[in-house]
Parts: structure tokens; C-alpha cells; sequence
């Protein structure tokens, strides 16, 4: 009895070493596979932000006046404009629009000056290219308080956790979710199907192996894949682009294994619904890749979203995990303020197994 | 010409005998479009809000009525504590904190503490909060403002992303489908099969392009009839420059995944060398992020970016009306990346087996 299952456990062994080996050999592969973390962590630390800045002006009628000129200097001053040209009419704005010269226009009435010294308001008309509402309406604020005029701080206000508003702090928890969830999911439920579409996974299920053991197996190399790549997030994180780590780094470390047993149980799921590797494969990517970015809160608050996508986020693991991330990363908080969002996780995960073990087909057809 | 039409036929009977695969080409992409298009919001919506103060007077429940009266913001709690305001915070209940000294009424000032892990949704809220607080506190201002918005009056989200994610959507579909296409010949054998027919090798790229294209276009035609019932996207300008444009933009993208297809031996590889261009492709093409904000050198890029050329198309031409003259630009840095790709595809292809 002993033996026997000392042979299963070599048996399962040499079993994960194989599939090691299948991976480690795959160049291409493995150069996505961890390029991807770096290069994205690269784009959205150096490239990408969602704060405004250089927000292109055009200015249009009195602008030789004494006060025009500056107001419009000091605007030309703040790293959020750059007054780029100066534009006659309404033509000159369309046109501007629409070949995206500038996204907005600061028109002063005739006889500015002059009507600044007179009793009653002097008039500037702001025209915002507003097909980017964001633009649109932070240039707007922007502009009514360059021309307010820079007086006494109505209140004091205090940016917490971030307070020099450096989008890596939003973005380095959503990059984690993003390729953990993609990779993970993804990798699994190509290789089980693979070996499907191939007619290896029949030589594979009459070996001594159990079938709970093969999907071990394969999952297995995934998982350690995947948190070197939750090594690299992190180490760049800290040391390229200065997001602090407030809270423990053991338990951030727990929930990410998690979170990727969730992504790679996900992966079981989809191979085991679906029978080619061509529909599982663009389940996984076409179908996942969105969902994460959008709906999770990587990029968009979720709070601003209409009632029914605020519901159905809840269904969508990576929302989960970016709560948590974010909290330990940013907030430092612990797990007392934390648990409800590991234990849907951990639920999920129960939920995707429980579902793959249901159908998953020993017997091929 | 005759065996490109062959081709053809045998690619699309393959793909409509697919009974899986249909939903994911055709159903997904159009679900997705009208589920997505409203999250991709960035408008600071009912922002939970903690007010912390001994006594409320008048002027302050003034100033609180306004702010939640503007659906900015949410009081979620009031307390007397600080103590027990930056827990709610902590604990992510709650985003922004107010604070009003004791004597807020003569003039004592507001203490704001705004939770900033998302700067740019921070900075709008201070700007907000800034803006009221102004208006209350100074004389009125000798400068009037008069703001107009072109184009999207109300400021609808929905108007700038649909195009947007639409575009990403069809590509998506598009690239992956051609990237896994000749590989998985090769790895099912088939290639070997193709290649000892008299097809010649450009004949070839076409008939396997050709089907991705015409239904990567059914689909964009497909999406637009959708973004126009649905959300009301204007059609400003005209139909014939858009598909006329998206007929060379999906040129390039879908020769993009063929040449992936050429230089990959699986089609593991292939769908994971794809998703890694495209995902580079989307982050950097400004369908979330504006490309004004990136640094120099990243601005420069995009411009290898054939995605961040068409969305651009997409949304000039559909909601500004823009005409050719004014997208000649994009649509010269698209045929270049087209026509570039496609020899690259048509060379990187041998008729000889590995």
C-alpha cells in the first residue's frame, strides 16, 4: 500500500517536472510570459497616465489686450495647458477641432481691458472640444480658476496615501490583476485543451496518474510561474516607481497566490466547457480581457458606473482582488478590514473547481 | 485569382461549421460593446462622503445640501470623531472627509482630506470642492464665464468610448482569429497540403485574409448600426471615408496576425505573441488614457500605433465630422503599416515544409 503510493507520488513528480520542461522549452512563450509584467509595468509607470496634462488652447479675440495677455501667459505657464495658436473666428475653431490642433478655445469680448475697469462682468466664452468629456470638463474648471485668479485657498486640503497624485500608485495593483488573472487562465485552459485537440490527454488518463493529479500537475508550473511574476511586479514597484508596500508583504503575497489559484481554476473551467483549443482559448482572451480592464476598477472608478454594471462587477474576481491589493499597498490596512474580499475569492475559486470537476470529461468521445 | 476565391470559400465554410466559435466571433464583441461602453466612465459619480464636526450651522448645511444636491457626492456618515472618519477611509467606506472647525460660521477654515489613490479622480473632486467653496466664500468674480461644449453637449462618455472600444473589439476578434489560422495548418498538418497546391504565396495570404477581413467589416458595420440605435453616437461624417478607412486598417491588423501566424509553431505561441502586441496596441492608442498626457518620446510612439491612428479616425470623423483632408495624416500611416506588414507576411511564409 506504502509503495504503491510512493510510486504515484514519483509518478506525479516526474509528472510536473514534464510539464516544467514543456514550458521552459517554448522561447516565444516564456518571453511573453515575463516580458509582459515589465513591459506593461514600463508603459504604465514611464508612458501612461489618466491625469490631464498638456491640454492644447487656442485663443480668439481680444488677445492684445494688457490683461488678456496675462491670463493667457499665466495659463500657457501651467504644466495642465499649452496655448499652441491663435485663431480667428468660429471656422478657425472648427477647423482647429477637427484636425485635433487644439482641444479647446479661450475667447475674450472685445474691449476686455476696458471692461474689466466698467461696473459689471467682462465676458470670456470657453468652447471645449468636448467629443473627450474629460478634457472637456476639467478644462473648464482649469480655466475658471486661472481666471478667478489665484486668491486665498478656500479650505485646506490634504491628498491622502498619495499625495503627489502619481497614477502608479492606481495602476500598479491593476497591471497585478491583469496579467495574473490573463496568464493564469489563460495558460491553463490552453494546455489541458491542448493536450485534448492532441490525443495525448487519453495516453495521460490510462497512465497510473489519478485525473485530479494530471490537472495538479498542469496547473501546478502555472502557479509558480505566475508569482515570479508577482516578484517582478512587486520589486518594480517598489524600486522603479516608488509605490510604497504600507501594509504586511506576507499577506499581499497570500492573497496574490490566491487570486491565482482563483484565475487558474478559471482556466480549468473554460477547458473543460469548451472543446477546441480555438474557442477556449478566445473565451479566455477576448472574452476576459475587457472585462478585466473595465470592470474591475483598474482604470475606471466603479462607483461612477450605472446600477447594473455596479452589480454585475461584483462577478468579476480581479474587482475582488484590486480592493485588496489596494488596500494593503496603499492603505496598509490588515486582514480585519480585508476578509469579506478573501473570502469571495476563495469562494470563487471552490465555485470554478466544484463546476470543472463536475464536467470535466475523463472519457474522450 | 481563381484559387484565392477557392480559398476563400473553403476558410468561410470552416468557419460557419463551427458551431462554438460563431457565438464567440459574432455575439461576444456586440455583448461586450453594450456592456462596456457604460463603464468606461471616468465622470467622479456619488463619491461616499464622511462629515466630521461638533455642531452643523446653517452655512455648513447649506454648503453640504449643495454638494450632494450636485450627485458628486454621497454622505455615507457624520460623526465628531476624526478618529473614527479616517477608520471609514481606511477601510475604503469612504472617500473624501470634510471637517468643519468650531468656528466654521465666522469664517474658520474647512479642512478637506481627500483619499488620492486615484489622482485624477482626486484632482477632480478638489477642483469641485474648490469651486464651491470659492463661489460661497468670495465676491463675485469680474470675469463671467460662458463654457460651451461642442460636439457632446451633455458631456455623455458613452459618445467618446463607443468608437473606441468598438474598434478593439473587432480588432480583437480579427487578429486573433488570423493569428491562430495558418499556424494551427501547421500544427494539425494540413499545411503540408496547401503548400504541394499550385497556390501561389501571395494568393495564399489573401484567401486567408480576406475572410477575417469581410467579417471584421460585417462586424464594424454591425457595431456602428448598434452605437447609433443605442447610444445615439452622431454620424457626422461621412460612412464611405470611415469603411473606406477601416478597409485599410484592418489590412494592416489582420496581415499583423497573419505574420504572427508565419514566424509562431504553435498556436499557443501565437495567441500569446497577439495578445501581447495588442494589449501594447490598446494602452497605448488612448482609448482610456489621453495620449496628450504621455511624455514626448511616448507620444512619438503612437504613432507606429495603427490603433491609436483609427480610433482617432473614429472619433474625428463620427462625432466631429471631420472630412479627409483632415484625417490624411492617419490614414497615410495606415496604408504605410498595411502594405508594410503584408510583405512581411507574404515573405515570412514558406511553401516548404520546417
Amino acid at each position: 500500500m506504502r509503495r504503491k503510493a510512493d510510486a504515484s507520488r514519483g509518478a506525479f513528480f516526474g509528472f510536473v517536472r514534464k510539464e516544467f520542461r514543456h514550458i521552459l522549452r517554448d522561447r516565444r512563450t516564456l518571453v511573453v510570459l515575463f516580458g509582459m509584467p515589465v513591459l506593461m509595468m514600463g508603459l504604465f509607470g514611464y508612458a501612461i497616465r489618466n491625469e490631464l496634462e498638456n491640454v492644447r488652447i487656442g485663443v480668439a479675440g481680444a488677445t492684445g489686450d494688457e490683461v488678456a495677455r496675462r491670463i493667457i501667459q499665466r495659463m500657457d505657464a501651467s504644466s495642465l495647458f499649452e496655448v499652441v495658436e491663435e485663431v480667428t473666428g468660429s471656422d478657425g475653431i472648427e477647423d482647429g477641432f477637427r484636425h485635433g490642433r487644439f482641444n479647446a478655445a479661450v475667447i475674450f469680448e472685445p474691449g476686455f481691458a476696458g471692461a474689466l475697469q466698467r461696473p459689471g462682468p467682462a465676458h470670456v466664452q470657453v468652447i471645449t472640444d468636448a467629443s473627450n468629456p474629460n478634457t472637456a470638463s476639467t478644462v473648464q474648471a482649469y480655466v475658471e480658476a486661472v481666471l478667478r485668479g489665484s486668491g486665498m485657498e478656500p479650505a485646506l486640503f490634504q491628498m491622502r496615501y498619495n499625495p503627489e497624485l502619481k497614477s502608479a500608485y492606481l495602476f500598479v495593483p491593476g497591471v497585478m490583476a491583469v496579467i495574473l488573472m490573463l496568464v493564469s487562465a489563460l495558460m491553463t485552459s490552453i494546455t489541458i485543451t491542448r493536450e485534448r485537440e492532441m490525443g495525448s490527454m487519453e495516453v495521460l488518463l490510462v497512465s497510473p496518474l489519478h485525473p485530479t493529479q494530471i490537472i495538479i500537475g498542469k496547473v501546478v508550473p502555472y502557479l509558480a510561474l505566475s508569482m515570479i511574476n508577482v516578484a517582478t511586479i512587486l520589486l518594480l514597484a517598489a524600486f522603479a516607481f516608488e509605490v510604497p508596500i504600507r501594509g504586511s508583504l506576507t499577506l499581499l503575497v497570500g492573497e496574490a497566490f490566491l487570486f491565482t489559484l482563483c484565475a487558474l481554476s478559471l482556466g480549468i473551467l473554460i477547458s473543460s466547457r469548451s472543446s477546441s483549443l480555438q474557442t477556449s482559448t478566445m473565451i479566455a482572451l477576448a472574452g476576459l480581457l475587457m472585462p478585466t480592464v473595465l470592470l474591475s476598477g483598474f482604470i475606471f472608478p466603479i462607483a461612477s458606473m450605472p446600477a447594473p454594471l455596479q452589480m454585475l462587477s461584483h462577478v468579476v474576481p480581479a474587482k475582488w482582488f484590486l480592493i485588496i491589493v489596494r488596500s494593503i499597498m496603499i492603505r496598509g490596512v490588515g486582514l480585519e478590514l480585508i476578509w469579506r474580499e478573501t473570502i469571495i475569492i476563495a469562494g470563487m475559486t471552490l465555485l470554478f473547481i466544484g463546476v470543472s470537476v463536475r464536467s470535466f470529461k475523463l472519457r474522450l468521445e | 485569382m481563381n484559387s484565392v476565391l477557392v480559398l476563400l470559400r473553403k476558410e468561410m465554410r470552416q468557419i460557419f461549421r463551427n458551431r462554438t466559435m460563431l457565438p464567440i466571433i459574432f455575439v461576444m464583441p456586440i455583448v461586450q460593446l453594450l456592456v462596456l461602453a457604460f463603464a468606461a466612465t471616468f465622470e467622479v459619480r456619488e463619491t461616499p462622503m464622511t462629515l466630521v464636526g461638533e455642531a452643523f450651522g446653517p452655512d455648513a448645511r447649506q454648503l453640504v445640501a449643495e454638494m450632494q444636491a450636485s450627485g458628486y457626492f454621497d454622505v455615507v456618515n457624520r460623526t465628531t470623531s476624526m478618529h473614527e472618519a479616517e477608520r471609514d477611509m481606511q477601510a475604503g467606506r469612504s472617500r473624501v472627509i470634510l471637517r468643519f472647525p468650531a468656528d466654521y460660521e465666522r469664517g474658520g477654515r474647512l479642512q478637506v482630506v481627500i483619499d488620492a489613490q486615484d489622482g485624477a479622480t482626486a484632482g477632480v473632486v478638489q477642483a469641485y470642492i474648490g469651486r464651491t467653496l470659492g463661489a460661497r466664500r468670495t465676491a463675485p468674480a469680474p470675469v463671467e464665464i460662458r463654457p460651451v461644449h461642442w460636439y457632446n453637449p451633455n458631456l455623455e462618455y458613452e459618445l467618446y468610448m463607443v468608437p473606441g472600444i468598438l474598434v478593439v473589439l473587432v480588432t480583437m476578434i480579427g487578429t486573433f482569429l488570423s493569428a491562430i489560422n495558418l499556424v494551427r495548418e501547421k500544427e494539425i498538418g494540413t499545411i503540408e497540403q496547401l503548400n504541394v497546391t499550385p497556390i501561389r504565396k501571395w494568393e495564399l495570404i489573401l484567401g486567408k485574409l480576406l475572410p477575417f477581413w469581410i467579417i471584421a467589416l460585417f462586424e464594424l458595420a454591425f457595431g456602428l448600426g448598434l452605437a447609433w440605435i443605442v447610444f445615439r453616437i452622431p454620424m457626422e461624417g461621412s460612412l464611405p471615408l470611415i469603411f473606406g478607412l477601416a478597409a485599410i486598417y484592418l489590412l494592416s491588423m489582420l496581415g499583423l496576425g497573419l505574420w504572427i501566424s508565419a514566424i509562431t509553431e504553435t498556436q499557443q505561441q501565437a495567441m500569446f505573441i497577439s495578445w501581447f502586441i495588442l494589449v501594447i496596441f490598446i494602452l497605448m492608442s488612448g482609448l482610456f488614457t489621453p495620449i496628450e498626457s504621455m511624455p514626448v518620446w511616448a507620444r512619438w510612439l503612437t504613432n507606429l500605433n495603427p490603433m491609436a491612428h483609427f480610433i482617432e479616425i473614429m472619433r474625428r470623423v463620427l462625432l466631429k465630422g471631420a472630412g479627409p483632408e483632415a484625417v490624411f495624416k492617419q490614414a497615410l500611416m495606415l496604408w504605410l503599416f498595411a502594405t508594410a506588414i503584408l510583405t512581411l507576411a507574404t515573405r515570412k511564409y514558406r511553401k516548404v515544409a520546417g
